[in-house]
């Protein structure tokens, strides 16, 4: 068993509950104990930075200053806390003049941060600490045959992070694998999905996702794989209206990672949050409990 | 520092007659004054606290033997480079001044004077690689009538430089100026020209090198084959070629090319059809000479010489692992060296340049430093990569009148005409766009991107981001050091730099030598370089080569070990830790003794000697224990 800190993050307790859900569900078969950062708050936010940074990474380091207490490494399963909560830290072990006012701002909470901890993306961590040749082994119901298009988003490899390849990204694309599922050729995976543009210029978002949903279908896909909520919240609740400003039919699952990880460790679709999913994933869900039965056993 | 202060404090140490500051103590006057000094006041030691001894300990050694002192009762104090340059604070510069002060005068009490030896210098010369470097230092050296071996792993020599179309800035046919360099080096009476041989083994030292040199079975018989290649015509295997980069097909029995040297083929056993089905033998029966012989062995050659060139050469970067190029994954994306065949009328396609369906391109974009000056991959300048991209835009206007487009970060035309070159380019109608492109796409976005490849940009001097549809994207790729250099390197005792090329002895006053005496390099195997400054520096290392054969002699290190035979126990443990194996057991005797002409001073069967029974000269116990006492006291 591995144990980590773990920091949900608002979106995986709202608009994508089917990420917090599925999270929570495959920790305990991939050996992994999440314990949730007591009291936390809001990470910091990636607007908020361009706004006012120092402020921001105030914001982040009382997360920091809490998560450190427990000792372990702090997961979050969101892009956008991850970038948030990883570049606070860089920023403040790279200059001890900003960690020594952050931290005067801390103390009004009783609270101080040292610098002694690692924050982590969970994909990250699925993909170094339990590492796919293990979870292969824990598969129940392998996906073979599913064509999936990774899609990292912006957030999990840019600029670098030294985990994987900014340009050519493939730790997704190792976990789909494990499960027995195909990983199609997705030259976009790591583009931009409009990000919070969808707000105020939902035109060149739309058009942004629908060079990601025809790029995903080009190559073959039957649903789309993502470990940030702000990307499947975008594919995924605005495809009818890409469908109607484009005059196309796009009718593709938009999953988290943590979703098909769970569909492949045979936990059922509900627990897994998949009735929260927009566009309905039953198609795959079909291939996977048919489809697949029906050619393994005949 | 305060240089008056160690100065006084040096004035008062145990020993010491006289202490001086003066500025330049390396200049004349400053020499005179230390024979003034060794004269006058009858000094028979001599400390300098001054810069590093690699700088200056030959001129004063040379001051103190112009005066009668052995060299080597001469010491220097290292305070400009372990001291001033490094230390901030001026108090604690000059503590530790004085400290290097004290203890070099304390070491130099127990120095005693030895004996420089000379060692014949063996005229014959090694030369590795058959590129134009190889051929320019081996022509060098063979011209004033000194033996030269020439070993190059490729069936031919010729390197790079025969691969390519034409050399900038003049636009000369380069093989027309290369091959009839190379039929001399086939040809000349002092070049013993060994191909498909690669050295196994290097051995000895300055002056008296053994090596060992494989030479792979060609299975044909040079005395035999008469060069008619009627082989090559009949063998029915075809291969893609590596000197066509992969464009066009050689035979299972071939000659890279056909002005080859030596053209006598090569039988690839990775693809011939006897060595894997064992039939065929095609060649073998259309051969008149009988010269195919498919039993040939790889066979070792020793040789003996007195000084080695390395000319290994360099590989272009193979830019695959920059995805978003789409090298590899999108077709009419070609790299430097496949369009430099491609545009050669010899080349597999005549010279036409077409794409890979065999029309030709109405466009074409030209991305500069590809792998060069690009952290992730090579952060140095390729420093060919802008002229010979500005060389394809001509050729390529010549060819196919299409546009041309080049993306460059600067513009590096620094040669002599190569400013002219570049302005003689813009001239033409070539578009240069000043932005490193992000990504190369075949996916479209409008009606006139469809089927072409889409260049995705920032224009930093219109300050725009663009998307160009073209036709072919050429890739200049970096300069890399080959794959094997970390073995070649080992193989020569050479070190190489972090840029993975091999490293020169002084970046300014020593190019071609390396930290090994005897060994030198040339040509793109030191770093990134164009014909013209890898003739150059071929030349250069040949004119080394050859002054130490005229001299006919080398001076070698004094400071070696010597085993103190009554204690000496033989046990042989020093004949193991030996790097240059110098030392021999005399069974008559039992106790072991170094050769001294063999030894480097290393030290290190001092330290392995269990009976303490070896004592380096120059290095001996009692003068590091006092030099360390002077520094510390």
């Amino acid at each position: 068993m591995k144990y980590y800190t773990y920091f949900p993050g608002c979106s995986a307790e709202a608009t994508a509950i089917g990420l917090g859900l599925s999270v929570q569900a495959i920790a305990k078969p991939l050996d992994m104990e999440l314990i949730e950062l007591e009291d936390w708050t809001c990470c910091g936010s990636t607007p908020y930075g361009s706004l006012d940074e120092l402020e921001s990474i105030c914001v982040a380091a009382r997360n920091l200053a809490l998560a450190e207490k427990t000792g372990l490494d702090l997961v979050t399963p969101c892009s956008s806390c991850f970038i948030t909560l990883y570049q606070a830290d860089i920023k403040l072990k790279d200059h001890p003049q900003l960690m020594l006012q952050i931290n005067e701002a801390l103390a009004v909470a009783n609270l101080e941060y040292h610098g002694n901890l690692r924050v982590r993306h969970l994909t990250e961590v699925l993909v170094n600490d339990i590492t796919p040749e293990v979870i292969t082994t824990k598969v129940k119901r392998p996906l073979n045959g599913l064509k999936v298009a990774p899609y990292y988003g912006c957030q999990l490899v840019r600029p670098d992070y030294g985990f994987d390849n900014p340009e050519f990204p493939q730790s997704l694309d190792r976990l789909v694998e494990c499960l027995g599922a195909e990983a199609v050729p997705f030259p976009l995976k790591n583009r931009c999905c409009g990000g919070s543009l969808i707000i105020p210029e939902e035109d060149l978002a739309l058009g942004l996702l629908r060079k990601l949903l025809d790029n995903a279908l080009e190559n073959g896909a039957q649903c789309i794989v993502t470990p940030c909520p702000l990307c499947q919240t975008n594919l995924d609740a605005y495809q009818s209206r890409v469908n109607s400003k484009f005059k196309t039919h796009y009718h593709l699952p938009v999953l988290f990672i943590t979703q098909l990880i769970g569909l492949a460790l045979g936990i059922d679709p509900e627990s897994l949050g998949l009735n929260t999913n927009l566009v309905s994933p039953s198609e795959v869900l079909d291939y996977i409990y048919n489809y697949i039965n029906y050619i393994t056993t005949h | 520092m305060d240089v008056g202060e160690v100065t006084r404090f040096a004035q008062d140490l145990d020993g010491v007659v006289i202490a001086r500051d003066y500025k330049f103590m390396c200049s004349d006057p400053g020499q005179e004054l230390i024979k003034q000094d060794i004269k006058e006041l009858g000094l028979n030691r001599v400390v300098v606290a001054s810069c590093s001894p690699t700088m200056h300990e030959a001129t004063f050694r040379r001051a103190c033997q112009e005066t009668g002192i052995n060299p080597y009762l001469f010491e220097m104090a290292n305070i400009r480079e372990h001291c001033s340059w490094v230390t901030e604070d001026k108090k604690e510069a000059t503590e530790k001044a004085k400290a290097l002060v004290s203890a070099a005068v304390r070491r130099v009490y127990y120095h005693e004077p030895l004996e420089t030896r000379e060692v014949p210098i063996n005229p014959n010369t090694l030369v590795v690689g058959g590129g134009i470097a190889g051929i320019q230092a081996a022509l060098k050296i063979a011209d004033s009538e000194h033996k030269v071996y020439l070993v190059e792993q490729s069936p031919s020599i010729g390197g790079h430089m025969a691969q390519l179309d034409k050399t900038f800035p003049t636009l000369d046919c380069s093989a027309c100026i290369l091959t009839p360099k190379m039929t001399l080096v086939g040809s000349h009476p002092y070049i013993e020209l060994l191909t498909y041989s690669e050295v196994e083994e290097v051995s000895g030292y300055i002056g008296n090198f053994k090596v060992k040199i494989r030479k792979k079975a060609r299975y044909v018989d040079e005395d035999r084959c008469t060069g008619c290649g009627l082989c090559i015509t009949k063998c029915p295997w075809k291969v893609d070629s590596e000197f066509d980069a992969g464009l066009g097909k050689r035979k299972a029995i071939y000659t890279p090319f056909p002005q080859a040297v030596p053209n006598i083929p090569v039988i690839d056993t990775e693809h011939c059809a006897y060595f894997l089905k064992g039939t065929c033998r095609a060649c073998e029966k259309v051969c008149e000479a009988e010269a195919i012989d498919f039993e040939q062995q790889d066979k070792i050659v020793e040789v003996e010489v007195g000084s080695i060139i390395v000319a290994t050469g360099f590989q272009v970067f193979d830019p695959t692992p920059i995805y978003q190029y789409g090298y590899g994954r999108l077709d009419n994306v070609i790299t430097s060296l496949e369009f430099e065949r491609l545009v050669n009328s010899a080349g597999p396609t005549d010279g036409e340049i077409v794409l890979k369906d065999g029309s030709h391109p109405e466009s074409i974009a030209i991305i500069h430093c590809v792998g060069s000056r690009d952290e992730k991959y090579h952060e140095y300048c390729s420093r060919v990569c802008c002229m010979h991209s500005m060389k394809f835009a001509h050729l390529i206007k010549e060819h196919a009148e299409a546009d041309v487009y080049e993306f460059y970060i600067d513009i590096r035309s620094f040669g002599k005409g190569y400013e002219e070159f570049y302005n003689r380019i813009l001239s033409e109608g070539t578009i240069f766009i000043r932005g490193r492109p992000a990504e190369v796409t075949n996916i479209a976005e409008t009606p006139e991107e469809a089927g072409k490849l889409i260049v995705q940009f920032e224009d930093t001097l219109a300050g725009l981001q663009r998307r160009l549809p073209v036709d072919m994207v050429i890739l200049s790729c970096a300069l890399e050091a080959q794959a094997d250099a970390e073995k070649t390197a080992r193989l020569f005792n050479i070190s190489r730099s972090a840029d993975g090329f091999f490293l020169e002895k002084h970046p300014k006053l020593d190019p071609v030598a390396t930290m090994t005496d005897g060994i030198f390099i040339a040509g793109c195997c030191q770093g990134p370089k164009d014909i013209p400054d890898t003739v150059a520096q071929a030349s250069a290392a040949a004119a080394e080569v050859l002054a130490m054969i005229s001299k006919g002699r080398v001076e070698i290190e004094a400071a070696t070990a010597i085993i103190d035979e009554r204690i000496c126990t033989g046990c042989q443990a020093c004949l193991l830790v030996c790097p240059y194996s110098a030392i021999d057991f005399d069974e008559e005797k039992k106790v072991c003794r170094v050769n001294e002409a063999l030894c480097k001073g290393c030290g290190a069967c001092v330290s392995g000697c269990p009976s303490d029974a070896i004592n380096l000269k120059h290095y001996t116990n009692e003068q590091i224990v006092a030099e360390m006492e002077g520094a510390l006291v």
